[in-house]
């Protein structure tokens, strides 16, 4: 029993993790109908800004205190994904209005491979680590319940506070405040919103930010377990699976689409592991987002698109 | 309260559309005065639709110009219009689906919002204040609409018509001083029908907001219009009261009388 639920924990914080990756595809999504093939370039790129300059800092302004280099890194990297949101928005996607979701797709692809360039080439390419001193020793928890207690891994169950912190943050955006409500007019019909003066560009200014923050928090938390490398750019392939099971247009979508993925994941892995192999927990996502396509194609929460014949 | 019909609030001088080698509109000047209600009217394919787009700015026409207020416009955007009082509503209902009618409504207000986008997430008293008042004003436009008990559906799930009614009232929202309509009354039945007119006969006179309109219906339009443009083939054959353009006879084979 013990064991099940340390699998479980540990799925659910990792498909925290994921979910967070799905949101910034959701959210771009939904505000302007582009699936935004760059948001694994995009936490490459912040993570690597992250890494990148708290090691600079501390040699460039004398500074030896780590709590203060990291959170100057943190915000000259915040700074910076703002920056590349707005020139996305002002070179790229502002030309594309009201094109074909294919071309703006295309586009998206082109940042990708852009973004993943120039971002090795300002910062570099080898390996590198970002230590925002999370914690990496695991801890027991409920010794009493259980006989000799639940492993949890302290890094991973932070790391899913965070995730789940920024999620509902925003979630309640979205839904409650008046930009929030701009933010799925325009997601709706690009046209009316336009006809009620809702201004197109400065909302996918806003997403495109909001997205990057969200990169930068995802390539944090990936790049502090991991270590920042070329790899973290298909970290966010594996959220791909996430937001098709939760459908494209939905925030809660992406959360339980996450957690669903993440526990599928390990709980495979544990029990059907051994049966084929091992190996599972690699492809197990993408199995299930096929079958998802088969049978529900918008996913667990997206709009049911009927067209008029 | 007597409405008045006011100056040329909105001119339109020669006004050319073309796409790749279709014409759309050729060479069309008309005017509109502050406060009344003036109809757009032709047969399928005349241009009235591109006529509205080019109003709205979501056409940009290769010749002529806009003038607005005195104000000369080369170049129209449908958000410069929306700032510039000019609301409209659509032809095929462009409403925001996933969302309630009153959310939908309040959407209409994104003009009129000041609170920035840091004070709104925070919830800070200024942006909390202003939330209220909009709200209050919307409920207003609800209750004039007479869609109280829809209130909090989502619009995707109401008839058609109560649909085109939400879509007024997000126009109204705007509290814009030029209302286009695109065709109202499209695939209503008549009791219908007749609530819409009353409605925009309302607006126009209770809010003494200009109204520019395209309608198939040629009894409504002649009834709610004090004067109509006829189109045919993106040329003007016509403009003048509804019985000034009954009696034009280049309207009548276009149009009323002849068949086509």
């Amino acid at each position: 029993m013990a064991f099940f639920l340390e699998t479980l924990i540990g799925g659910l914080m990792a498909g925290m993790l994921y979910s967070l990756v799905a949101l910034g595809f959701v959210l771009i999504f939904k505000a302007s109908g582009v699936f935004n093939f760059a948001q694994g370039a995009m936490v490459l790129f912040a993570a690597l800004a992250m890494a990148r300059f708290s090691e600079w800092i501390p040699g460039w302004l004398g500074v030896a205190n780590p709590v203060i280099a990291n959170i100057l890194a943190f915000i000259i990297a915040a700074a910076i994904m703002f920056a590349v949101a707005w020139l996305i928005e002002r070179l790229v996607l502002r030309h594309l209005v009201n094109q074909e979701g294919a071309t703006l797709l295309m586009a998206t692809l082109g940042i990708a491979y852009f973004m993943e360039g120039l971002g090795q080439t300002i910062f570099g390419s080898d390996i590198y680590k970002i230590d925002v001193g999370m914690p990496k020793d695991p801890v027991m928890m409920l010794e009493s319940v259980f006989e000799g207690g639940l492993l949890i891994n302290k890094e991973d169950f932070y790391a899913a506070l965070i995730a789940a912190a920024l999620v509902a943050a925003l979630a309640l955006f979205f839904q409650k405040t008046g930009t929030g409500r701009a933010l799925r007019a325009v997601a709706d019909d690009h046209q009316a919103a336009q006809s009620i003066g809702i201004p197109l560009n400065r909302i996918w200014v806003i997403v495109w930010c909001v997205a990057g923050a969200v990169a930068l928090v995802a390539g944090i938390i990936w790049g502090s377990k991991l270590g920042v490398q070329f790899s973290l750019a298909t970290v966010a392939l594996r959220a791909l699976p996430v937001v098709i099971l939760g459908g494209l247009t939905s925030v809660p979508g992406a959360i339980v689409g996450g957690l669903i993925i993440g526990v599928g994941e390990k709980l495979s892995e544990v029990y059907l592991g051994p049966l084929v192999g091992g190996g599972i927990e690699i492809w197990f996502a993408y199995m299930l987002a096929l079958v998802f396509l088969l049978f529900r194609p918008q996913g667990l929460f997206g709009e049911k698109i009927i067209d008029r014949v | 309260m007597a409405r008045e019909i006011g100056d040329i609030i909105l001119d339109l001088k020669s006004v050319s559309l073309s796409f790749g080698g279709v014409k759309a509109l050729t060479d069309i000047s008309f005017d509109v005065r502050e406060h009344e209600v003036r109809a757009i009217i032709g047969p399928n394919g005349a241009g009235k639709s591109s006529m509205l787009n080019v109003i709205n700015g979501v056409y940009r026409p290769q010749e002529g110009e806009i003038v607005l207020r005195g104000e000369h416009f080369a170049k129209m955007n449908p958000y410069k219009a929306a700032c510039a009082g000019i609301a409209r509503t659509f032809q095929n209902i462009a409403l925001f689906k996933g969302m309630s009618v009153l959310d939908n409504i309040m959407t209409g207000r994104n003009l009129k919002m000041k609170a920035n986008i840091l004070q709104q997430a925070f919830r800070l008293g200024a942006a909390e204040r202003e939330e209220l008042e909009h709200r209050a004003k919307v409920e207003e436009i609800i209750d004039f609409l007479e869609i109280q008990h829809i209130r909090k559906t989502p619009v995707g799930r109401l008839p058609y018509g109560l649909q085109k009614r939400v879509d007024l009232g997000r126009a109204l929202a705007m509290e814009p001083q030029i209302l286009l309509l695109d065709e109202p009354m499209a695939g209503m039945n008549v009791e219908e029908k007749q609530d819409m007119s009353r409605f925009i006969l309302d607006v126009n006179d209770q809010l003494g907001t200009t109204i520019v309109l395209i309608e198939h219906d040629m009894g409504v339009v002649m009834d709610i219009s004090d004067r109509v443009v006829v189109l045919d083939y993106g040329k003007k054959i016509g403009d003048g009261t509804p019985d000034e353009v009954r009696a034009n006879p280049e309207v009548i084979s276009a149009y009323l009388g002849a068949s086509h």
